[in-house]
């Protein structure tokens, strides 16, 4: 059994290792690049969401790489994630690769299915063995996250422009070969000494956006056309709403057990948008409720062209921009998408809140100097 | 005088529109319909949506905006979240009261109670029990005007499973006479295809094209579940559910001759939906599928051309 799965921003070094440790031969899709996408947009239907097509490029890849098994994960509605991998192993099928298509999703009332799929991936390890496994990628899944909240944070100040990004990569080989829990930590303790060691320069006016939008367009930077990064090198300070561990907790394991997950977002989100209208569409207005009251200076909305909960969220966001007072962009991308425009875009909005602040700052002078 | 509740004819209009018009009508409020769709309501949509957002949601806005001319006390747009179990309805309908205060300024109030029997009964029984209490206290009355809404539905879709459209239903027109022989089926949201501005009349130009029209409302539930169960999974959207049912129900009958497939642009489930029904009838090679993409630049022409040579077509392959 060759084993193979969908990239989703830094996750392929989470899973090789893990399904390593099962004792499976994993076969990761190529990294994605122009080939990837043309393939998945030859195959995928004309308005599937961007997320899907790529999906469908990293799995043609890997199979013509020799996999024959790809782990994919599922859902229950209503965003059209859920029904991804149905649609993805028709079109495999048709193309004539023979694989099996093993989706892992909520068991709805049927754990005996769940635990059956599990068992296949497991194979023949003890339950201790896959604990054990189970621990090493999670505490990697936090290693990395937490890599990449340093790397936005650094990137604003570089003195050397690519420094952040270089020690960035490095970080991730570190992390790539760690397979204990105290290797992820030696490894990332070693990455953050490499972002420490980036030269810095004095940048008092660097400004502060939030991202937020639609989570596989948000940690996949090929999909967002890399945008921390270009953000960044431009002197930004860059947050991210979502990050890999607190969407597994809140969106897999949290709303499995039908647990609440992500209340503070929700409560923000709840002036404007009181239901859940499927993938992260409420999410996105609660976010952008957070980054507003902490005083962020704008927020940009990234969401693949088609998305049905974004687009509900992108009705909402121009009436929480007036109301909280901060500006967003609103981007939807797609593989048409090209990257002088989205630049292009981006500096204007840079713009347009570099002079927002200094009216502000003008104004808030002229009031502290007519008290005295 | 009696309070005023007016209706979006978009949408849900065409699954539920006889069910609520009882309901409202049995609490003593009068219903008050949009207009019919026309170029200047669906322009009024398109200038209060989000660019990206789905035809029939601008269509929808459209309608709630000329609905505010007339003088309406309330307007209703419930939030249907699911009508079964384990089945939502599209992304686009439990947002939709929020889409709809959001793009539009100075609206009358808006009722919105949560519809959500899938997964909160009780809370959907406490919804209705709020809404009712707003046209009359007596809790009695509940019970009747939600008896009465049961009975309505009930009728209509019993008629709707006669071979009416919805549209032809809710404008009380009678039944037509089966055009011809040849039976073409037409797969798409009801809310699509039965206004007759949007579809660019789609059923009665294929009708008048001498074809006998099928489309999913007039199949039983029973057939909608047997072609759903080729499925490793069923959609966990009601519509789209539906859709694959019906669509892969006419291909294991195999009676049609051919299937017209009316989606709108950039519609998320659809994008898939279709997509297998597309390849369910490529494998089997038997029933030609015509795909239609609805956006508002649609041009009657073009789709009157693509019509007539897909029945000709179809003759064609008859004669043969």
């Amino acid at each position: 059994m060759k084993v193979t799965f969908p990239h989703l921003g830094s996750l392929s070094i989470v899973l090789t290792g893990l399904l390593q440790d099962f004792g499976l031969e994993v076969i990761p899709p190529p990294p994605i690049t122009k080939k990837t996408i043309d393939l998945g947009v030859l195959h995928a239907p004309e308005f599937a969401c961007l997320p899907l097509k790529i999906n469908l490029g990293n799995f043609i890849e890997a199979l013509e790489l020799g996999a024959d098994t790809i782990v994919m994960g599922g859902g229950t509605g209503p965003c059209r994630f859920g029904y991804y991998a149905q649609v993805q192993r028709e079109i495999l099928q048709d193309l004539g690769f023979n694989f099996q298509m093993i989706v892992l999703e909520p068991p709805q009332g049927q754990v005996s299915k769940l635990v059956d799929k599990l068992k296949i991936l497991c194979g023949n390890k003890r339950p201790g063995e896959i604990l054990q496994a189970a621990i090493t990628a999670w505490y990697k899944i936090k290693a990395l996250d937490k890599l990449q909240g340093e790397v936005l944070k650094c990137r604003a100040f570089e003195l050397e422009k690519g420094a952040t990004s270089k020690a960035y990569e490095a970080g991730l080989s570190f992390l790539q070969a760690a397979r204990t829990p105290a290797q992820v930590k030696t490894g990332l303790k070693k990455g953050l000494e490499l972002l420490a060691g980036v030269k810095q320069k004095i940048n008092k006016d660097a400004l502060r956006v939030g991202l937020i939008g639609e989570v596989y367009m948000l940690l996949e930077p090929f999909a967002n056309l890399q945008v921390e990064k270009l953000l960044g090198e431009m002197g930004v300070v860059v947050e991210r709403s979502v990050y890999l561990s607190s969407w597994i907790t809140e969106h897999l394991i949290l709303s499995s057990l039908r647990l609440p997950g992500g209340l503070a977002t929700k409560k923000a989100a709840a002036k404007y948008i009181k239901q859940f209208v499927g993938g992260h569409g409420r999410e996105s207005v609660g976010d952008m409720v957070r980054f507003a009251r902490r005083g962020f200076d704008g927020v940009i909305h990234i969401l693949p062209f088609t998305c049905t909960p974004e687009i509900v969220a992108q009705s909402i966001l121009p009436i929480v921009s007036r109301q909280e007072g901060i500006p967003y962009l609103s981007v939807s991308l797609d593989e048409q998408s090209g990257e002088a425009g989205f630049i292009t875009r981006l500096e204007a909005f840079l713009d347009l809140l570099k002079q927002r602040r200094h009216k502000t700052q003008n104004q808030a002078f002229k009031l502290a100097t007519a008290r005295r | 005088m009696s309070t005023k509740v007016g209706i979006p004819r978009a949408l849900l209009y065409y699954y539920y529109y006889p069910g609520w018009k009882a309901f409202f009508q049995t609490l003593g409020a009068e219903v008050v319909l949009s207009d019919e769709t026309t170029k200047t309501i669906l322009d009024q949509g398109v200038r209060a949506a989000v660019e990206e957002a789905c035809l029939p949601v601008k269509l929808f806005l459209g309608h709630v905006a000329n609905l505010c001319a007339k003088a309406v006390d309330y307007i209703f747009i419930p939030r249907v979240i699911s009508v079964e179990r384990k089945k939502y309805l599209c992304p686009k309908f439990l947002g939709l009261p929020e889409i709809a205060r959001c793009c539009l300024p100075k609206l009358p109030e808006i009722l919105a109670p949560a519809i959500n029997w899938g997964q909160e009964e009780d809370k959907t029984w406490a919804e209705l029990k709020k809404l009712a209490a707003r046209f009359d206290g007596r809790p009695a009355m509940l019970r009747c005007a939600l008896q009465a809404a049961t009975e309505a539905q009930r009728s209509y879709e019993a008629r709707l499973r006669q071979g009416l459209t919805p549209q032809e239903i809710l404008d009380g027109k009678k039944a037509p006479l089966p055009a011809g022989k040849m039976r073409v089926a037409v797969l798409g949201h009801a809310y699509n295809l039965n206004d007759h501005f949007l579809s660019l009349n789609i059923l009665k130009k294929l009708r008048a094209l001498g074809v006998e029209v099928l489309t999913a409302e007039m199949l039983p539930e029973e057939a909608i579940a047997t072609g759903a169960k080729v499925l490793p999974k069923e959609s966990f959207w009601t519509f789209g559910h539906k859709l694959l049912g019906a669509g892969n129900y006419w291909l294991q009958e195999n009676k049609i001759a051919g299937l017209v497939l009316v989606v709108s642009f950039g519609c998320g489930p659809d994008s898939l939906i279709c997509e297998l029904i597309e390849r369910f009838y490529k494998r089997q090679q038997q029933i030609p599928v015509l795909l239609l993409t609805l956006d508002e630049h649609t041009g009657e022409a073009g789709i009157i051309t693509r019509l007539e040579a897909f029945v000709d077509m179809l003759r064609w392959r008859e004669a043969k």
